[in-house]
């Protein structure tokens, strides 16, 4: 066991596969010679070469596309978009190829590739550094996408993407890179994809949320007199819906947190579903706490945007008030 | 050296068989075996008589949107003839021809056109991508297996083609520059058919050729002949010699036109006036390869006959046989999503099975 941060997570996360796995590489702008504008990368160069741990022209598609074709001839990539805001350009090659190629050609070709991408505000950046884009990659079929908010989960996600058969699309919650260490185990491991974690069992009220923002929702809860359960969802596609509803059905309240833009986020869909299937279970509107619709503020004023404690605390009340 | 001689920037074309199928260019002519030549000619019928028949189902009513290809052939042949078995072909969606060559049976092909996902699922030793039809995207996809190649040291070039529309697109310049940064053994081939769609290439392209863009890369740049199947064969194959020694990747032009339409949902009457067509049906790739073998003595006008009939009685029937299958069973559409079902495709699909079983359908 190691007292690490999520940043040196996922570093080890992909150590230990390229040490593991030779098919393994590792590139992106500045993932080389630098290791990363955020290091997440550092030393892997040194100790694998440049074959495999490169630095790329400013090009997102061609980084995504030419990722479409090394796991196509037997690679296993890890590509890092250097922010999920400039993830843009390489949205095309996602959407209409890395996510279409096993479905078009009838499982012919698949592709066990990575996009691993900084995402999230609250880190006093420049424009287009901020973004929280889970929606634009949960919609597509033929993408997964996950979001740690741990250490643990963040090497175990990052070892379970490489090793998954699809594409892979890792949201990394800059915000919290180093903001606090856990203690992890040394040897590989991995977590699956697809489950959410039980941050904490409650009877009162369901709280859904990922990345940065479930250290946020415990924080408003220390001082709350609510005996909430709350659910890191930690793989926003293919969503764990069950472990949702299941909460719900005991719970009957049920509050998602997330700091994607409010309308047609991710929270949109997981009430859905929460309607179609634990409906008369509700003794509250199911409700959302999300970021406002707006372009994210700059950093003077992107402490309106950013959701707080105090603001969780005060929908947590709300709905505990409410009665059905 | 053929790169430095015919340098773009001069305003330099390979040709070696004219239009009438006279060699005019002796000391450039490649050596290639007559099976080999012959497999191009017996290719390029196939491929003409699949095209001309697809117009002519699709006309009744029998299958879907369908890109032609006539004219076009030599620039696809004479480029995939010079690859070996190994190597990976990374299409556009109008290499037909280059298909066949490759291993891509008819049958495959008919069925994708016909609508149905199966038609781009190759044989397992077929090494060709599905076509593509993001313009200009697919570059990057060459440039990657060609890293794999080359980071396995597996000998594997990729053959990537794209139109003279694709230049245009930013990804043409990201792939590129992507595969020169790296010295991938890659070779690009822009089938310079004169039109995006209804568009003149001089009207939306500024440079004086399409070659000329290797120049920005570092990399040799060529203008070839497109309908002339000898010359795209030698340039192919001294890209193809670079790339091996791992000089990186090679740009070739082939100068050609689409006869047909840009699909069968387009009119090219409204864009083009019959001169220009007439002008490069003269220029058909098939005269004068045909021509060619014939001086050879590798074909005569009576083999050439049982040449075309067969494939006619090929393509008829292969026709007929996708005709009758390409029903799409409801699994087919959900499990390729995911090495594994998701849950909520499963829901899904257990849905619609459940409404069908119960409602029947339309």
């Amino acid at each position: 066991m190691a007292v690490t941060t999520i940043l040196k997570a996922i570093n080890e996360a992909l150590d230990q596969a390229m040490e593991k796995d030779e098919s393994v590489v590792v590139y992106g702008e500045d993932v080389g010679f630098e290791g990363g504008v955020f290091r997440a990368t550092a030393g892997l160069q040194k100790k694998y070469g440049e074959q495999r741990v490169f630095d790329t022209p400013i090009a997102e598609a061609a980084i995504v596309g030419s990722a479409i074709g090394m796991s196509i001839n037997g690679l296993k990539p890890v590509v890092e978009m250097q922010f999920s805001g400039f993830s843009l350009p390489g949205y095309n090659q996602i959407v209409t190829h890395a996510a279409r190629f096993r479905n078009r050609s009838r499982g012919k070709y698949h592709l066990p590739m990575v996009i691993r991408m900084p995402y999230g505000g609250g880190v006093k950046a420049l424009e287009h550094h901020s973004e929280s884009l889970e929606s634009l990659y949960a919609h597509i079929p033929g993408l997964k996408l996950v979001i740690p908010s741990t250490p643990y989960d963040a090497k175990g996600l990052t070892m379970a993407a490489i090793n998954d058969p699809d594409p892979v699309i890792i949201m990394e919650p800059k915000r919290i890179y180093r903001a606090f260490k856990q203690d992890i185990p040394d040897e590989p491991y991995e977590v699956e994809i697809g489950k959410a974690r039980m941050v904490k069992e409650g009877n009162d009220i369901t709280i859904v949320a990922w990345g940065a923002l479930v250290r946020e929702v415990e924080k408003a809860m220390k001082n709350l007199d609510v005996d909430a359960e709350i659910i890191d969802l930690r793989t926003i596609a293919p969503m764990d819906t069950e472990t949702i509803i299941e909460s719900v059905k005991k719970t009957g309240r049920v509050l998602v947190v997330h700091e994607a833009y409010k309308s047609f986020g991710p929270g949109s869909e997981i009430i859905s579903r929460i309607n179609e299937e634990a409906f008369f279970y509700l003794e509250a509107a199911p409700r959302r706490l999300a970021g406002f619709d707006v372009t994210v503020p700059l950093p003077k004023g992107e402490n309106h945007f950013i959701i707080k404690p105090k603001q969780i605390a005060y929908e947590v009340k709300k709905l505990m008030a409410e009665k059905a | 050296m053929l790169f430095e001689e015919f340098d773009p920037l001069q305003g330099k074309r390979l040709q070696i068989l004219d239009r009438k199928g006279k060699i005019v260019n002796d000391k450039l002519l490649p050596k290639i075996k007559k099976a080999t030549l012959l497999k191009m000619y017996k290719t390029m019928v196939l491929g003409r008589v699949a095209d001309e028949k697809a117009l002519q189902f699709q006309r009744q009513g029998r299958m879907l949107t369908y890109a032609p290809n006539h004219g076009q052939e030599a620039a696809q042949l004479g480029s995939i003839a010079a690859m070996d078995d190994n190597d990976w072909l990374v299409l556009a969606f109008r290499e037909l021809n280059a298909m066949l060559y490759k291993g891509v049976t008819l049958e495959q092909s008919f069925l994708y056109w016909l609508g149905n996902e199966w038609g781009s699922r190759y044989d397992d030793d077929v090494k060709v991508l599905p076509i593509n039809v993001p313009i200009g995207s697919q570059i990057s996809h060459a440039a990657g297996l060609s890293y794999a190649s080359k980071l396995k040291g597996s000998g594997e070039v990729s053959i990537v083609y794209i139109g003279d529309g694709g230049t245009s697109h930013g990804e043409f310049h990201e792939g590129l520059n992507f595969a020169a940064t790296y010295d991938l053994p890659v070779i690009v081939i822009i089938q310079n058919n004169q039109y995006a769609i209804s568009t003149p290439r001089e009207k939306v392209i500024n440079s004086k050729t399409l070659a000329q863009k290797a120049v920005s890369y570092g990399i040799p740049g060529i203008q070839v002949d497109g309908n002339d199947p000898l010359a795209m064969y030698l340039a192919t194959e001294t890209a193809r010699k670079r790339a091996a020694k791992g000089d990186g990747p090679t740009l070739i032009e082939a100068v050609t036109y689409r006869m047909g339409p840009h699909t069968t949902s387009d009119n090219p009457k409204l864009y083009r006036d019959d001169k220009e067509v007439e002008s490069w049906a003269e220029r058909d790739p098939m005269i004068r390869f045909k021509q060619y073998l014939i001086d050879k003595k590798y074909l005569t006008e009576k083999k050439d006959k049982a040449l075309k009939e067969n494939a006619k009685k090929n393509v008829l029937s292969t026709f007929k046989k996708v005709e009758k299958s390409g029903e799409v069973d409801l699994k087919d559409i959900f499990k390729y999503t995911y090495e594994k079902m998701t849950p909520e495709l499963e829901n899904q699909m257990r849905y619609y099975q459940n409404f069908l079983d119960k409602e029947g359908e339309e």
